[in-house]
């Protein structure tokens, strides 16, 4: 049986899996899949994130992709960096660069089993800040340069490729070269806040297709997050799995310690339950009914008559849910123009899917009946809104550098 | 990105002997992270 | 990762020679499942499966043998299924997944990280 074959059965343990560690974040992107912002009260304590790492050793997960919120913004981030490198859980974490001064590139640079990924949504700062916020592009070149000067190996750039930024593909390839860095480019999803700004911002059929060529013709090196499976119908299949390792292969486990399937679907609906439960993460990955559910064999559904489903797989279950598509049916972006079909036969009053978790900062995101409604993409600097739930402000602490 | 000789490509392969090794590149599995 | 040695895998130039001794990998984790095993390398990112039990204790093994035969004997493969065996070990080289280690070392005792 091959391998992909053997993980859409599910693992005793997951290969990898995320860990959002916070909701704190200094940024308020427009498309966080998070909605991250305010931290929220009930956060695993050190020593219960510690217990986490612990039992992922014992589960020999070989790897966390640590990221949040921004991650570095807790206090103890480096202390539970160090305690999970020991204990021989290796960590990629994903930041925008606000902490990472000289000393701390350096102290990554000692530091064995973690990767670093800055996140960048833009080549040019124009590009990037209109999503990411005033100031957040240069905070992300000085993280590369300090990485960089420290003798940093091989940090990584991730991009979420958006409509803005497709065009750019060729000059965030230098601007890995320049770093010493390695380019990842992931998929735009429907998944928190992105859910406003979907419409707007995700690559159109035309860009699809332009990615796709590129990733073939000049993609060699650039990671893709196995997030661009569902452009294999294209073709030649991408490198990487190429199926959705939900529940099966990978899961979230978001700051207050409740697992979800996947980062891209924080809704009651992917819950599978809390590590602080009886049994921890262990049980939780072991025996909860949603994974259960996940891992039958899916029979493609709507899609079982296209040939290329072996290919696609029928794409992301979170893009599915979050435009209002029934999961056994077409992704919204599938190439071949059924997702298309399916958001139109949408009826217009269709109300979609929103999430209850929400920590963004700013004033209450649109409630919004279809998803039809523009958003105004420009930023203004967030406003400092006293949360009279959380003690501590999601910025202490924090030194502009 | 052409798949290495190991890794798991879509093309069919001979079934002469079931190899003993699959090879497979994975990035976080749709991680942003 | 850190700055050190390039860990990209692979043998660097050494063909494989099944006469010598090597063993798995420090900068590899490996994992057994019921199918085999799981097997991640921290510098090139590759998952590997490995298919068979047997295969996985001729990898497992490699570090308390003088060499790559004597490993494959202890892990009670089939004559006929022998040149598998080395073909797929000699890919698991090529990947960096097992690495000669020097003649005069002690076995190792390193635990599966």
């Amino acid at each position: 049986m091959k391998l992909t074959e053997h993980f859409q059965y599910g693992l005793n343990s997951p290969i990898c899996l995320t860990w959002e560690l916070t909701y704190a974040c200094n940024l308020a992107c427009v498309h966080c899949l998070s909605s991250s912002g305010r931290r929220d009260p009930r956060e695993l304590t050190t020593a219960e994130c510690k217990s986490v790492v612990d039992e992922l050793r014992k589960m020999q997960v070989f790897y966390v992709n640590v990221g949040g919120g921004e991650p570095t913004v807790r206090p103890d981030f480096w202390e539970l960096l160090d305690y999970s490198v020991d204990s021989g859980v290796g960590v990629k974490f994903s930041t925008n660069g606000i902490k990472l001064d000289a000393a701390r590139a350096a102290q990554l640079a000692r530091t064995d089993y973690v990767d670093v990924q800055i996140s960048l949504d833009g080549a040019t700062a124009g590009v990037n800040d209109a999503v990411r916020g005033p100031g957040s592009y240069d905070t992300a070149m000085r993280a590369l340069e300090n990485l960089a000067s420290a003798g940093f190996a091989q940090p990584k750039i991730s991009v979420v490729m958006t409509r803005q930024n497709v065009d750019q593909l060729d000059e965030f390839k230098a601007i890995a070269d320049k770093f010493g860095a390695q380019l990842r480019i992931t998929r735009l999803r429907p998944s928190g806040r992105g859910a406003d700004v979907w419409d707007e911002l995700h690559p159109t059929a035309a860009q699809q297709r332009q990615l796709y060529d590129w990733l073939v013709a000049r993609g060699d090196g650039v990671l893709t997050g196995d997030s661009f499976f569902h452009l294999s119908a294209y073709g030649q299949a991408l490198p990487g799995l190429n199926l959705c390792g939900a529940g099966r292969v990978v899961c979230l486990i978001d700051p207050v310690g409740d697992v979800y399937a996947c980062p891209f679907a924080i809704h009651e609906n992917f819950l599978a339950g809390n590590v602080r439960s009886p049994g921890g993460f262990e049980t939780v990955w072991r025996a909860s009914e949603l994974f259960a559910e996940l891992r039958q064999p899916q029979s493609g559904g709507a899609c079982r008559s296209c040939g290329h489903y072996d290919a696609c797989q029928g794409g992301c279950m979170a893009a599915k849910f979050f435009t209002g598509l029934p999961l056994d049916g077409p992704d919204p972006e599938c190439v071949r123009g059924f997702g298309e079909q399916a958001l139109a036969a949408r009826g217009d009053s269709t109300v979609l899917p929103r999430s209850e978790v929400d920590h963004s900062r700013s004033a209450a995101r649109n409630s919004r009946v279809n998803a039809r409604e523009p958003v105004p993409l420009t930023l203004t600097a967030p406003p400092r809104r006293p949360d009279r739930t959380c003690d501590a402000s999601p910025l202490a602490g924090v030194e502009l550098v | 990105m052409t798949p290495s000789e190991h890794s798991e490509s879509v093309t069919e392969e001979p079934v002469v002997e079931e190899t003993l090794v699959e090879e497979v590149s994975i990035d976080g599995m749709c991680g942003v992270y | 990762m850190t700055e050190r040695e390039p860990d990209r895998g692979g043998d660097t130039g050494q063909a494989f020679d099944p006469g010598r001794p090597y063993r798995r990998s420090p900068s590899v984790a490996l994992r057994p499942e019921p199918f085999g095993a799981l097997v991640y390398h921290f510098g090139t990112r590759k998952l590997s499966f490995l298919k068979t039990p047997q295969l996985v204790a001729v990898v497992t093994g490699l570090e308390r043998h003088p060499d790559v035969h004597a490993a494959i004997d202890a892990a009670g493969v089939a004559q006929a299924q022998r040149p598998a065996y080395l073909r797929a070990l000699a890919g698991l080289a090529e990947a960096g997944t097992i690495e000669p280690r020097s003649r005069t070392s002690e076995p190792e005792t390193s635990e599966a990280r």
